[in-house]
């Protein structure tokens, strides 16, 4: 069912905290998973799919969503198991031989609208899924995109941002999971100049805002708020391995599995995150 | 040529509203200003940004849409590689990619603008169909294919304006995926595509000359390659040669050697290329092509040693 006017925020907390919990889990069957990734980008991606989308018979959802930051996808696959789009058995089978998903999503997977992995596709991708049903079909759609703070330095990022105001695709709905957190240390400190954000995607020809991208109420309403009339960009700030305090912050949690004692701890401390 | 490609593009695209045409600030002239004008809504200039150009139309082509993408060679397959890659190919989506001017038409525009590992690249790629029509009529004929029946995507090698027609006498018909035949001969097969087919009906001409009996082929698609037609004319011809504006390495000569191993060919076969060398050389587009060894006289001379 879809939620347009209302989100139950408890409801949500709920969700997201089972679904670390789920990626816990699966932690346990592989060496890397990239969870830390993950929990940066749950609530957004959780408000997306449980409070935003118009998701039709899910069969063929009028909005569609692409997880442009394709590392992140594990929280896109515990969620599209938790809408019975993909199975136990699919994620059970995560990365092996006899499964279908991988660390990056991929195009023909149930659920996934677009392959994803390399940085910098999905928003140019995503315009031209946004252009199509606004300006061909005519249609009510929307595109919901989730694309990396890492992604944002590439350039093909900046050229579809530009011809996406261009084209006045005003269905298209990006959320940035700005995390701050790069390879070799915070953005901040190692790209200073990468900042600020909205001011830039503003010049671009866009509308931005900015929230705790923890917040999911927040996500929710600056979403169904937005004036329109322009891509909307939404800057969700983030902490990387969100709700695992040892995994917060910290590079290494970008890509390894935690080992049994660590995945103990990390279970036990899961809570409802509220902001 | 590029006007037959607009001409083709608009005549589908009046019947078929999926058809819609992405260029990067460069258009074909003709009919495309029809195809514009007459569908503004699928048509969109991408501006310089080749990269975005080819994500855009993967999106489309995710949305129902059948897209070309049109610019000149470099710029729509080396700039954009990765998204050629990732966002058509690997997602296998029905999208054509027009390299527009490849070889080194662009001759006085140096090096950048020179297009001669095209093949190699884009027929490495999985998924990905590779066409280099001849003529007018055969990139008509391709459009066709690409735009109603392609169900992956396509990079699509095209000339530039003012070719001659040289396939209203073809012994073959026009079919996507085999050799097609526009001379039929007995001793020597001369294979190209594209643009050189032209100098290779001349050498055919000038070597029958000295009394052979000369076959010329137009293998317009390089990839899939009809290896069961090839494998017929290595059979059939005791001299082979290949003629293309390419590197030597990945093209068509490297293929028609691939399988003349394979099948253990008797014939003797020799590949004529331009060389593994950038060109810093200014003249025409004839002119850049001799300094490489690829002209009517030295081909033809080559041809007959013993």
């Amino acid at each position: 069912m879809n939620l347009t006017n209302s989100f139950d925020k408890m409801l949500a907390q709920s969700r997201c905290k089972s679904y670390r919990r789920r990626i816990l889990d699966i932690s346990q069957q592989v060496g890397a998973l990239h969870a830390a990734a993950a929990f940066s980008a749950m609530e957004m991606t959780d408000c997306i799919y449980n409070g935003l989308m118009n998701r039709g018979d899910n069969k063929d959802p009028i909005d569609k969503f692409i997880m442009s930051k394709g590392h992140g996808c594990m929280v896109q696959y515990v969620i599209l198991e938790d809408l019975g789009i993909l199975s136990k058995k699919d994620l059970d089978l995560y990365c092996k031989p006899d499964g279908r998903l991988g660390c990056h999503p991929d195009f023909g997977t149930p659920g996934i609208e677009a392959s994803t992995g390399s940085l910098g596709h999905g928003a140019a991708m995503a315009t031209g899924m946004a252009y199509t049903e606004q300006y061909i079909k005519r249609g009510p759609g929307k595109i919901f995109v989730i694309i990396s703070d890492g992604e944002l330095q590439e350039g093909s990022t900046w050229e579809a941002l530009m011809m996406a105001a261009n084209l006045n695709t005003d269905n298209l709905i990006i959320c940035l999971d700005h995390n701050g957190m790069q390879s070799f240390g915070d953005t901040i400190e190692t790209h200073p100049k990468f900042y600020p954000i909205s001011e830039k995607i503003n010049a671009f020809g866009w509308e931005t805002a900015e929230v705790n991208g923890h917040d999911s109420e927040a996500v929710f309403d600056a979403i169904t708020n937005r004036a329109g009339g322009k891509p909307f960009m939404l800057i969700c700030n983030t902490v990387k391995g969100r709700g695992v305090s040892f995994m917060e912050g910290q590079p290494i949690w970008h890509y390894r599995s935690p080992n049994p004692e660590e995945y103990a701890q990390a279970i036990n401390e899961l809570t409802e995150i509220s902001s | 040529m590029r006007n037959k490609f607009a001409d083709a593009i608009y005549e589908i695209g009046k019947k078929d509203d999926r058809i819609c045409a992405l260029v990067a600030d460069l258009s074909p002239a003709g009919s495309m200003i029809n195809f514009r004008e007459d569908f503004p809504d699928r048509f969109i200039n991408c501006g310089v940004a080749e990269q975005s150009m080819i994500g855009i139309a993967a999106g489309m082509a995710l949305n129902g849409m059948r897209p070309f993408c049109y610019t000149i060679a470099t710029f729509s397959l080396y700039r954009p590689f990765e998204m050629v890659r990732d966002d058509l190919c690997y997602q296998n989506l029905p999208v054509t990619v027009i390299g527009m001017g490849a070889g080194v038409i662009y001759s006085t525009l140096g090096g950048t603008h020179h297009t001669i590992e095209d093949i190699a690249i884009a027929s490495a790629i999985p998924n990905l169909t590779v066409l280099a029509p001849c003529d007018p009529d055969e990139m008509r004929l391709a459009t066709t294919w690409c735009a109603t029946e392609s169900l992956g995507p396509v990079y699509m090698r095209l000339g530039k304006a003012g070719e001659p027609d040289l396939t209203s006498k073809a012994i073959d018909p026009f079919k996507i995926g085999k050799v097609r035949c526009l001379q039929q001969g007995a001793n020597v097969a001369i294979l190209s595509y594209g643009i050189t087919v032209d100098m290779a009906l001349s050498v055919a001409k000038q070597i029958s000359s000295t009394g052979k009996s000369v076959s010329v082929y137009s293998c317009h698609t390089i990839k899939p390659l009809d290896t069961e037609g090839i494998q017929k004319i290595l059979a059939t011809h005791n001299q082979i040669a290949v003629i293309e504006e390419h590197v030597p390495h990945g093209g068509l000569g490297s293929r028609v050697k691939e399988i003349a191993w394979e099948m253990k060919a008797n014939c003797s076969l020799k590949c004529f290329s331009l060389k593994d060398e950038f060109i810093h050389f200014y003249g025409n587009h004839l002119e850049l092509l001799s300094k490489h060894g690829l002209d009517i006289e030295s081909i033809s001379e080559e041809i007959n040693r013993p």
